[in-house]
């Protein structure tokens, strides 16, 4: 009974999205003729490093198209997602073009939220895009944003310790337990930094053992399946043998510093913590000593979860047509080797990789490796929300006494509260 | 005289808040309408209850609407929607142009009976009620004790009651996340204040039973300026005869604390442990800035689990979140009941 209200709303929902952007559609293409004009507000969610930059790249626009006038907004990633669904949801506010995360996409086009943007301006050479990058673009069928930057984890090293232990950069984890010991017997610190205080960091043990969250096609939760717990297994085996260190909050800061200040040996970060980690005292004067390689195996594979932003255009906005172009330009070759260049971020377009001054790029060479592993997370409307049941899980089986089995068994039940609407088995 | 002033003057105000709208014009009004009803009919009464109160009522109804829309309204919507399958993606929308009409059934009391058949519920209710009854237990005898001890003439007497007001005026955010700092088990204060005095670092925050101690820590540090600017006024209201007389008497020090002190602060502890249970309650910044509910949600009382319903976790599960609402606003208003039968048993003017 449940089950067919559930289905006919949802049904209703997208029957009417579908007629209303159709409409929307063909007035924006009646419009494609002429020049473009007008207000388009963006709202930009990159951090304070970068956020300059972005500035700077979004009023370039105006200067291609002298008729619009481009208003920025900088959001903080935090906020990001619950403003723009405040102000999508209670129609007033809303950006024409958002900076959007990845995992954010399905959640605002099931909500309605976002224009499709297949057979638009704004979709523009969609056969360059990185495959995993364009994957998280699309809901349903339909194609909702535009890749901008894209990035995931890899596993830092401290090359200075690392030689000092006279050991390798560990290719898998059970390597990485070896080299620990080894790094504390030569040179009394501790190999490992592991985040136990946010779940995004249970994805490369998952991955690791073969695993995933759910499997949307076969409607199937999978995170309580044999690697779910051998996952959080390996974590507390990390810690409980010593060779990692862990918090269950503020690991973010801690990491960092533990990893700056040489207590650690190595750390599981993303590129975004690159430019941190050199200001710290183990890299401020000795650039070379920071390595990056890709995240370690686990018993099945390595896997890291893909990260990274899109730009998606709001359904309900005045200007259409010009949010498209703009979003078009942001997601463009020549803005994406502008943003490598000027803030060492992963493009989103195979083409751009050729450019020298791209391939020259040392973060690029870092992560591009890494990137082209990536394991492409489900990309379903609830995504977001998968993620608090693993935080408290995590919290139980590294700082409490539950078991591991017992840990995936609770976030294997947690996801099917989650996900009943959809009749997740 | 001071005396009078508390305790007779303490449950006038105290009734009229009670009914600072109604109250007034409901009492004479319906008195009224006894009176008049027995000489003449319906509409008699009603026509001289109005050429009769019209300005008082006129005087009260903008109250009475700007309530209306700001309480009234939202509390009716909460229940209305407690009662459906609400959520982000079934209520209406309008999104520029277009308007997605809203999609969601009257489901009755479904998600009550599904929240209250569930172990969630009833382990967060267990917590949130230790977690109110240490807040105030320990912020009431902390308050009380420093009142006592500021009410005597000490040297820098005013200098300590600023300080102790001082967390008062300090947003309540700000302070958590000043005290967050100092939890931090690796590089906080506290820990390394420990690590001088060779204690192993304490994982604050990390601990189950810790982050139960550093919530109403830091709850208990939020909440004992007010408890002492109460008790201070309380006290100041009990007359110095009464200590002398007792003092001839030969009452020792524990035996006036006991007899005069405790029964003159009475009326306005009893109205202060309301109101503080109240809040901490319902305290959402402490537990949300702190823990975020964590370590595995053994700090998660019920307030910020609602709040995970309808804010964090997506499509924003609305009706859920609006019946864990209802179920608070019920144990608050069963626990006030109680809580003034219990005094009015006591002999208080309530």
């Amino acid at each position: 009974m449940r089950r067919v209200t559930a289905v006919t709303a949802a049904a209703a929902v997208l029957a009417l999205t579908a007629t209303a952007c159709g409409g929307d559609g063909g007035s924006s293409d009646n419009a494609g003729k002429g020049e473009i004009a007008g207000t388009v507000t963006y709202w930009d969610t990159s951090n304070d490093a970068e956020k300059g930059t972005y500035k700077k790249i979004a009023e370039d626009f105006e200067k291609k198209h002298p008729k619009v006038d481009v208003k920025y907004v900088h959001v903080n990633f935090g906020d990001a997602n619950q403003k723009f669904k405040n102000a999508a949801g209670g129609n007033s506010g809303a950006p024409d073009v958002m900076r959007t995360e990845v995992a954010w996409v399905a959640d605002f086009a099931n909500l309605g939220y976002l224009a499709p943007l297949d057979g638009t301006p704004a979709l523009d050479d969609a056969g360059d895009y990185l495959k995993t990058a364009a994957g998280s673009t699309r809901f349903k069928g339909k194609t909702y944003a535009v890749p901008q930057v894209t990035d995931t984890l890899g596993l830092f090293y401290n090359k200075k310790m690392l030689k000092e232990a006279g050991v390798g950069v560990p290719g898998s984890f059970d390597e990485l337990k070896k080299s620990a010991k080894k790094i504390k017997s030569k040179t009394g610190k501790t190999g490992l930094y592991l985040r136990g205080d946010d779940p995004y960091w249970f994805l490369p043990y998952l991955y690791g053992e073969g695993g995933d969250l759910v499997d949307p096609t076969a409607k199937k939760v999978t995170v309580d399946d044999a690697p779910g717990a051998k996952a959080f297994a390996r974590m507390k085996d990390l810690v409980d043998s010593g060779a990692a260190v862990t918090d269950s909050s503020d690991g973010q800061e801690n990491g960092l510093k533990a990893f700056q200040d040489g207590d650690v040996a190595m750390i599981v970060d993303g590129p975004w913590d690159i430019a941190g980690a050199q200001q710290g005292k183990e890299f401020k004067d000795d650039k070379d000593n920071l390595g990056v390689a890709p995240v370690p195996a686990g018993s099945k594979a390595a896997g890291s979860p893909q990260g990274g932003w899109n730009l998606s255009v709001y359904a309900g906005t005045k200007n259409m047509r010009t949010a498209q172009e703009f979003a078009k330009y942001m997601s463009s070759a020549e803005v994406q080797q502008r943003t490598t260049e000027e803030l060492s971020l992963l493009p989103t377009r195979e083409s751009v990789y050729d450019k020298p001054s791209v391939r020259g790029n040392k973060m690029v060479e870092f992560f591009k490796p890494a990137v082209d592993e990536a394991v492409q997370r489900p990309w379903i409307a609830e995504g977001n929300s998968l993620f608090e049941p693993v935080r408290g899980q995590m919290d139980a089986v590294l700082t409490g006494g539950r078991s591991p089995e017992e840990a995936a068994d609770k976030v294997g039940d947690d996801f099917r509260k989650l996900l009943k609407d959809q009749d997740y088995k | 005289m001071a005396v009078e002033t508390t305790t007779g003057s303490r449950p006038a105000p105290a009734a009229g808040d009670g009914g600072s709208t109604a109250g007034p014009g409901r009492g004479s009004g319906g008195g009224d309408a006894d009176r008049t009803g027995r000489k003449s009919g319906a509409s008699g009464r009603l026509g001289r209850a109005v050429s009769r109160y019209w300005y008082a009522w006129a005087m009260v109804a903008p109250v009475v609407g700007v309530i209306g829309v700001i309480v009234g309204y939202p509390l009716l919507r909460g229940v209305y929607l407690s009662l459906t399958d609400a959520d982000e993606a079934n209520v209406e929308r309008v999104i520029g142009v277009n308007h997605l009409p809203a999609t969601y059934k009257f489901t009755g009391l479904d998600n009550y009976v599904s929240i209250l058949g569930d172990s969630v519920f009833w382990d967060r209710l267990g917590w949130t009620v230790v977690w109110t009854a240490g807040c105030v237990g320990v912020t009431f005898v902390l308050g009380l004790t420093l009142a006592v001890m500021l009410n005597r003439q000490v040297r820098g007497r005013s200098f300590y009651r600023i300080g102790m007001i001082v967390p008062w005026g300090i947003p309540a955010f700000v302070s958590v996340f000043a005290w967050k700092m100092l939890f931090n088990e690796k590089n906080g204060l506290l820990n390394q204040v420990l690590d001088g005095g060779g204690i192993d670092a304490v994982p604050w925050l990390g601990d189950p039973f810790w982050a139960k101690v550093a919530v109403i820590a830091v709850n208990v540090w939020l909440g004992v300026p007010f408890m002492i600017v109460a008790m201070l006024g309380a006290l100041q209201g009990i007359p110095g005869e009464l200590y002398e007389a007792a003092e001839m008497d030969g009452a020792g020090p524990w035996q006036r604390f006991r007899n005069i002190t405790l029964p003159g602060l009475r009326a306005v502890s009893s109205t202060v442990v309301l109101l503080s249970t109240i809040w901490t309650f319902n305290m959402f910044p402490v537990i949300y800035l702190l823990t975020r509910g964590g370590p595995e949600d053994s700090t998660e009382i019920l307030v910020t689990y609602a709040f995970r319903l309808s804010f964090i976790n997506s499509p924003r599960d609305f009706a859920t979140s609006a019946a864990w609402g209802v179920l608070i606003l019920v144990l608050l208003s069963l626990f006030t009941v109680v809580y003034r039968r219990a005094l009015r048993r006591q002999g208080e003017v309530w």
